[in-house]
């Protein structure tokens, strides 16, 4: 079976991950990475991308909307019964 | 919360036929909970696709309305969460769609785009060109980010860098990498959540994230 380039490993990384590989590309894929310090730097950085965007939580919820919801909740509750 | 796959002892059918009995009952305690669990990720899935935040409020507050109503008939056949989600992206959408004369047209990449097309996860300058020895091969390697102290979190640069990143995505990634990543819902909750297909998904998700690498590649290596 050919070697896969770095140029078409870059794109398989994501299905790498995900374990979405057929059994003979994810060999090919582990092969290529074992013997390639790019594509392990690249895999490296892919990973820390994922971590650092996980990161990324912020704004609460703001209490003028919680109070909102708490009437329409209250409102369905009316129209319910 | 965020971070279960499936099948998460919080999620279990008996906590959420229990849960759904409170709302049923009318306990408002059951339901400020599930705001509390919900509306903030709620609110910024929305800004995906309607910006403005007081907006995505009323989109977030239209979904839990449209939920409580149609309460009886959930099966739960997917998780609340899912459904909830479902619920949400279709109300967003809608009301991007009645807004988008008002959008300017930059924002107006089509929700398609993130699928169709081929755009390479890397610049293919960084390869050997064919006709080279190693075709295909890098050229300049990428770098290790460990020894950089702007690759961590808590860098407020970073972040901001991250953050605008996902805003210039088109919709239907930043949908995506938004809830895998940020959100940290599975695979198959994204797929039922946004109506795609697993290999969609994925492909939506390679995309986001390899653009993502290369703002944070081309911002490491300024100055």
């Amino acid at each position: 079976m050919q070697e896969l380039t770095c140029k078409e490993l870059v794109e398989l990384v994501t299905a790498y991950f995900e374990d979405a590989l057929p059994a003979d590309e994810r060999l090919r894929f582990e092969r290529h990475v074992s013997v390639c310090p790019g594509c392990s730097a690249y895999m490296e950085q892919m990973r820390q991308t994922i971590t650092l965007v996980g990161e990324l939580r912020e704004q609460d919820v703001s209490p003028t909307a919680e109070q909102q919801l708490l009437q329409a909740f209250r409102g369905w509750k009316r129209d319910e019964t | 919360m965020g971070r279960d796959g499936d099948g998460a002892p919080s999620a279990s059918a008996t906590d959420e036929a229990r849960l759904i009995a409170s709302l049923l009952r009318g306990d408002e305690a059951a339901f400020m909970r599930l705001v509390e669990q919900y509306q903030a990720a709620m609110v910024r899935l929305a800004q995906v696709y309607v910006r403005d935040r007081a907006v995505a409020e009323e989109v977030a507050q239209d979904a839990w309305v449209a939920v409580l109503k149609s309460l009886r008939q959930f099966e739960g056949r997917s998780s609340f969460k899912t459904w909830l989600f479902h619920i949400l992206v279709n109300a967003a959408r809608t009301r991007s769609q009645r807004e988008r004369r008002s959008v300017p047209f930059s924002a107006l990449a089509s929700d398609d785009e993130g699928v169709l097309g081929d755009e390479p996860s890397v610049a293919p300058e960084r390869f050997r060109p064919a006709d080279a020895p190693y075709a295909g091969g890098w050229g300049a390697l990428p770098q290790l980010w460990d020894a950089l102290p702007e690759a961590s979190a808590d860098n407020r640069e970073t972040r901001e860098r991250i953050a605008a990143a996902i805003e210039r995505l088109p919709a239907s990634q930043q949908s995506v990498i938004r809830l895998r990543d940020i959100e940290g819902y599975s695979a198959d909750d994204v797929c039922k959540m946004l109506d795609i297909s697993e290999g969609n998904q994925r492909v939506l998700l390679h995309r986001a994230r390899s653009r993502v690498r290369q703002a944070l590649e081309s911002y490491f290596a300024e100055d």
